[in-house]
């Protein structure tokens, strides 16, 4: 199983009741898995007309109180920044997975981190915000599902699965268990026919004067809420470390090694993974700047979540950038390169 | 004293926002009989529009969203395909299905969506200041076709309901008028068959116009609006069953 497929069979195992999607490499292989899967398990599966529509098609689930998701690549995400931000709106729970690719424009079908500034800022228009998982390995993309599923459902807000072509296609041994579930509330707000109560109206216009603003206190209060209990980060030896190399996804893998090597070499460094990409661990990234350590960030793009880094460390100490983009993916021994350059090379003993 | 005509209790008992003569809140009205007459309101969902019915669900006591303009057909989609037991319709203007949502009406119908979908035809982008619709009639004085609309700059009216009734999945298209008491009461047979369709689970989707009056924007008054409907309107957009 791909990691496409395996994310997929989680999603089912999460208790996924609709899934909606328009083929785009490099995440092809969910909407066939999907095609056939859900099927079997007497759910619904309807490959969409766009990405427009699928992510529509979402909304209308999600409305009727369902357990509901799409997944797609890049530009496919951008047709369903419209939708996403009527999701957050109108405070719908869904879930999509974005198996990033290289951008701009139809760019290529290689893996890429070029979707951070879409998914954290939010691409659609309007103030608001979506929680953002980036998993590393096939296991954590597996077990994001679950928590997505849970974390939309608790907070009524969209998730986005931030993966990329590599985790997508890579194979790993993964382990398909079903953890406990979080408490959840009611759905008393869904859709189903108002069948001996009043009627329920999901929206997300907000006319009167200051109704809108009301309702936009509302979404921020459950944001701060989410960024105070959500954070998710690995960090690793820290403790003594002179540089803190941060990443994310499968950047974070590459990470992982060239700070073990450096370690072997004598260089304290340390490494610090958010897998929350938002909230961000903006704390956890404060602290290890008040010790006074270099940063590095290491993301196959040009770029992006270094600007959260930087705001976390707010000029405490240096912040340095290496990228790779459109399918460059950064290697071991160029991070470790970068690691040296920066680092006061150890006393030869 | 005998009662011999009430307002059907799923119509909410409110001021309207609709203009004099606007033929929004007739159609709402046919609707919310038909849900009453057939005993649906426990089961229906319905889907808002972006245009003057944004709030439809301020008026139709029935469960509502209020969604993207022109993806109510997708949204339809999601909906009923997750819920096939509940009654789904949307509700969409002329912008809203014919310029903006023609690919998730075409689709929605191409699949043969069990949905009921309320098509009012206006003849123009009634919210956004009376703007050209793709509906709006050869000659027609809009905010942007102020010489009248040209085929040759603007194209011709779009008959929506002709393309659809093409498609194996539209199972039922029919075109009224809201331009009188006559058609009205065509119209509300129109509207109830086409929930019944689907109460039926008749495979496909059912689509009818309704060809409505916009006083503000046409620049008439409700009656010459009526009259025009009649006239004008139906030579674009003729009247009738076009399927099922
Ligand atoms: C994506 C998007 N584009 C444009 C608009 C602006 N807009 C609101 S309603 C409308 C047209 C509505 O016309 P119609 O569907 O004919 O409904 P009516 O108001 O005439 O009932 C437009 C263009 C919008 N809300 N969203």
């Amino acid at each position: 199983m791909c990691g496409n497929e395996a994310l997929a069979e989680a999603a089912i195992i999460a208790g996924c009741d609709a899934y909606f999607g328009y083929p785009i490499t490099p995440q092809n292989e969910i909407t066939a898995y999907m095609s056939k899967r859900m099927p079997e398990e007497d759910r619904v599966f309807v490959q969409s007309e766009s990405e427009l529509a699928a992510i529509n098609m979402v909304f209308g689930a999600s409305a009727t109180g369902k357990r509901t998701m799409t997944t797609s690549s890049s530009p496919g995400i951008s047709l369903m920044q419209e939708g996403i931000s009527y999701l957050a709106g109108a405070e719908l729970p869904a879930v999509i997975v974005n198996v990033m690719r290289g951008g701009p424009g139809l760019g290529n079908i290689a893996p890429s981190q070029g979707d951070y500034f879409q998914a954290t800022r939010g691409g659609g228009h309007g103030d608001y915000r979506t929680i953002v998982l980036g998993p590393s390995t096939v296991q954590e993309l597996v077990d994001c599902m679950p928590l997505a599923f849970d974390l939309a459902d608790q907070y009524q807000i969209p998730v986005v699965v931030l993966a990329d072509g590599i985790l997508g296609q890579m194979m790993e041994p993964i382990v398909l268990d079903k953890k406990p579930r979080r408490e959840l509330p009611p759905k008393d707000w869904a859709l189903t026919g108002a069948k001996d109560r009043e009627q329920n109206i999901v929206r997300s216009l907000w006319l009167p004067e200051g109704a809108l603003e009301e309702h936009n206190y509302k979404l921020q209060a459950k944001y701060e809420q989410i960024q105070k209990d959500e954070v998710l980060c690995e960090q690793y030896a820290l403790d003594d470390a002179e540089i803190v190399v941060v990443a994310y996804g499968v950047a974070a893998r590459i990470v992982r090694s060239a700070v073990n090597q450096a370690r072997k070499e004598g260089i304290k460094a340390g490494w610090i993974r958010p897998i929350t990409l938002w909230p961000f661990p903006t704390e956890q990234i404060a602290k290890a700047a008040d010790e006074l350590s270099i940063f590095l960030v290491v993301e196959m793009s040009m770029g992006q979540m270094v600007e959260d880094v930087k705001l976390a460390v707010a000029g405490k100490t240096p912040v340095l950038f290496y990228g790779r983009p459109g399918g460059g993916v950064p290697t071991v021994s160029q991070v470790l390169e970068r690691i040296k350059q920066l680092t006061i090379p150890p006393k030869k003993q | 004293m005998k009662t011999i005509f009430e307002r059907t209790p799923t119509l909410k008992d409110c001021p309207t926002h609709y203009c004099p003569g606007c033929g929004h809140g007739i159609a709402h009205r046919l609707i919310a009989e038909t849900i009453d007459e057939l005993g649906i309101r426990g089961r229906t969902i319905g889907i808002a529009p972006v245009g003057c019915a944004v709030l439809a669900y301020n008026y139709l006591d029935v469960d509502m969203v209020e969604v993207a303009h022109g993806r109510a057909p997708a949204v339809a989609t999601g909906m009923k395909r997750a819920n096939p037991d509940k009654i789904i319709f949307s509700y969409q203007g002329d912008g809203d299905l014919a310029a903006i949502g023609t690919g998730e009406i075409i689709h929605a119908a191409h699949r043969g969506e069990q949905i009921t979908v309320i098509f009012i035809n206006n003849a123009v982008f009634g919210m956004t200041g009376g703007q050209m619709a793709p509906t709006t009639v050869l000659g027609q004085v809009t905010a942007t076709t102020q010489q009248g609309r040209e085929a040759a700059n603007e194209g011709y009216p779009l008959q929506v309901s002709e393309l659809l009734e093409l498609l194996p999945g539209a199972i039922y298209v029919e075109r009224c008028a809201l331009s009188g008491p006559a058609q009205i009461r065509k119209a509300k047979k129109a509207v109830k068959h086409a929930f019944q369709l689907q109460l039926d689970a008749a495979q496909g989707l059912s689509l009818v116009e309704l060809l409505s009056p916009c006083p503000t924007y046409w620049r008439m008054t409700p009656v010459k609006a009526m009259e025009w409907i009649e006239k004008e309107m139906t030579k674009a957009f003729p009247l009738g069953r076009l399927k099922g």
